[in-house]
């Protein structure tokens, strides 16, 4: 047993590639097991492994932690990545939150029918620019500090980090309104945990391709 | 300003039923702000209270708290119902997350034909007997003490309770192979705040009707082709 956090999931983003964020932003080395069979997975089912029957799974100080936002916050928690006290963690909370709402149309975007793609990535545009770039745009301008809480390093920001990158893949020009969020994404890249997650690589999953959402289907077939 | 936290909401139960739940469980008293038109809500959206266009919002501690996960967070912490250290909390944390998704199935039950709703009634009574009761059965049976975590009464329990009452709305006998959740059901319902919050005259709110849909349709202009699961 290494001792390191061991992630289970297929290989590809999904709901693990936020943890895959978070840990690699707060320096931690972790394992993964992928995925690649509906065997496999009721194997894990069976032998008691997943919680609610579903994953991710992150093994982690002794625990078999499931449900996103659980192990999310365990990891900004133990890392000191959650602000200092109960208020800059409602921030945190409240702005990973709504990022979230963000990422979870980008996480269905794959599984839309052919027919849904386009409006869908209409959504993704519309919202990323309606509703939460302009918020984060906004607490950046405000405060003038170079994170989104506290003047400190956190969950919140990497969290944004990871949507922006996400954006970007399908809508390139997403930042072109918005100065302080080019700023933020030219600050996080160079922060060094965070340079070395993107780099060739690193454990960072490219974005979901056919036979991704192809394997998806097979392993969760019921 | 009357200290007390201000909810912002339908009159009704949504993603807001949930807060009224903890703050209730926890002794805290509230006061409430329902959206009936479509003018208050932009009001509202003028006004720049809500972060990300949405509700609900809680007026608490001098923040304009949305996003209900982030609202729960806070009040249970606040209220100590977060368990004792990072643990107990990561505990709590996948508990919530297990009833939030059972929630979650309820949540939009209302919006659905007809025919969607019997569709949707057998899903939510086959995923809480098969896979969220079970879990909460066995944690109970497991450490044989009366709350979901570290013996002392949490947002786990709060919202477990929640969950299972809902369910039996949809399906009276629901609790039947789940002994333990019975007690606790018994048990938890029993604790003073919780009495009080189950009793006629509290804030808890009704089975959604038609009613409550229309006002959220006309309000949001949203919901109006919502699928089943």
């Amino acid at each position: 047993m290494s001792g390191k956090p061991r992630l289970t999931y297929l290989n590809g983003r999904g709901r693990m590639e936020s943890i895959r964020w978070l840990l690699a932003a707060a320096g931690v080395e972790f394992e993964e097991m992928y995925l690649e069979t509906k065997e496999q997975y009721d194997k894990l089912i069976k032998d008691g492994f997943l919680l609610f029957q579903q994953v991710p799974l992150v093994e982690i100080d002794g625990m078999k932690m499931v449900q996103t936002r659980a192990i999310l916050s365990y990891i900004a928690g133990k890392y000191n990545l959650y602000g200092k006290d109960l208020k800059e963690r409602a921030l945190i909370d409240m702005y990973v939150e709504g990022i979230a709402d963000l990422m979870q149309m980008i996480l269905m975007f794959p599984f839309s029918p052919p027919d849904a793609k386009e409006k869908n990535l209409d959504s993704i545009k519309e919202r990323a620019t309606n509703r939460y770039f302009p918020v984060f745009e906004k607490v950046l301008k405000q405060h003038g500090q170079d994170f989104l809480v506290g003047n400190k390093f956190s969950w919140a920001d990497v969290q944004l980090m990871e949507a922006i990158l996400a954006v970007e893949e399908k809508v390139p020009a997403v930042l072109s309104g918005f100065p302080q969020l080019q700023v933020f994404k030219t600050k996080m890249s160079n922060m060094p945990t965070i340079k070395k997650f993107l780099q060739p690589g690193s454990p960072r999953k490219p974005p979901p391709d056919a036979h991704y959402v192809e394997t998806v289907l097979k392993v969760f077939k019921k | 300003m009357s200290g007390k936290p201000k909810l912002y909401y339908f009159d009704g139960r949504g993603k807001m039923e949930s807060i009224r739940w903890l703050l209730a469980a926890a002794g805290v008293e509230f006061e409430e702000e329902f959206l009936e038109t479509r003018e208050q809500y932009e009001k509202l959206l003028q006004g720049g209270s809500l972060l990300f266009q949405q509700v609900p919002m809680v007026e608490m501690d001098g923040m304009r708290m949305v996003q209900t996960r982030a609202i729960l967070s806070y009040i249970a912490a606040k209220y100590n119902l977060y368990g004792k250290d990072l643990k107990e909390r990561a505990l709590i944390d996948m508990y919530v997350g297990g009833t939030d998704d059972l929630m979650g199935f309820i949540l939009m039950f209302p919006f659905l034909s007809a025919e969607d709703k019997e569709k949707q009634r057998a899903f939510i009574v086959q995923k809480a007997t098969s896979r969220y009761f079970p879990v909460y059965e066995k944690v109970l049976k497991d450490h044989g003490q009366d709350f979901l975590v570290g013996n002392n009464f949490s947002w786990a329990d709060v919202h477990l309770l929640e969950a299972i009452l809902m369910v039996e709305e949809k399906k009276s006998d629901v609790l039947s192979g789940f002994p333990q959740l019975q007690a606790f059901k018994a048990r938890i319902s029993r604790t003073p705040t919780i009495k009080k919050f189950l009793e006629p005259g509290s804030q808890r709110k009704p089975v959604p009707d038609d009613k409550y849909v229309e006002t959220v349709r006309r309000v949001l202009r949203m919901y109006y082709d919502v699928k089943a699961n």
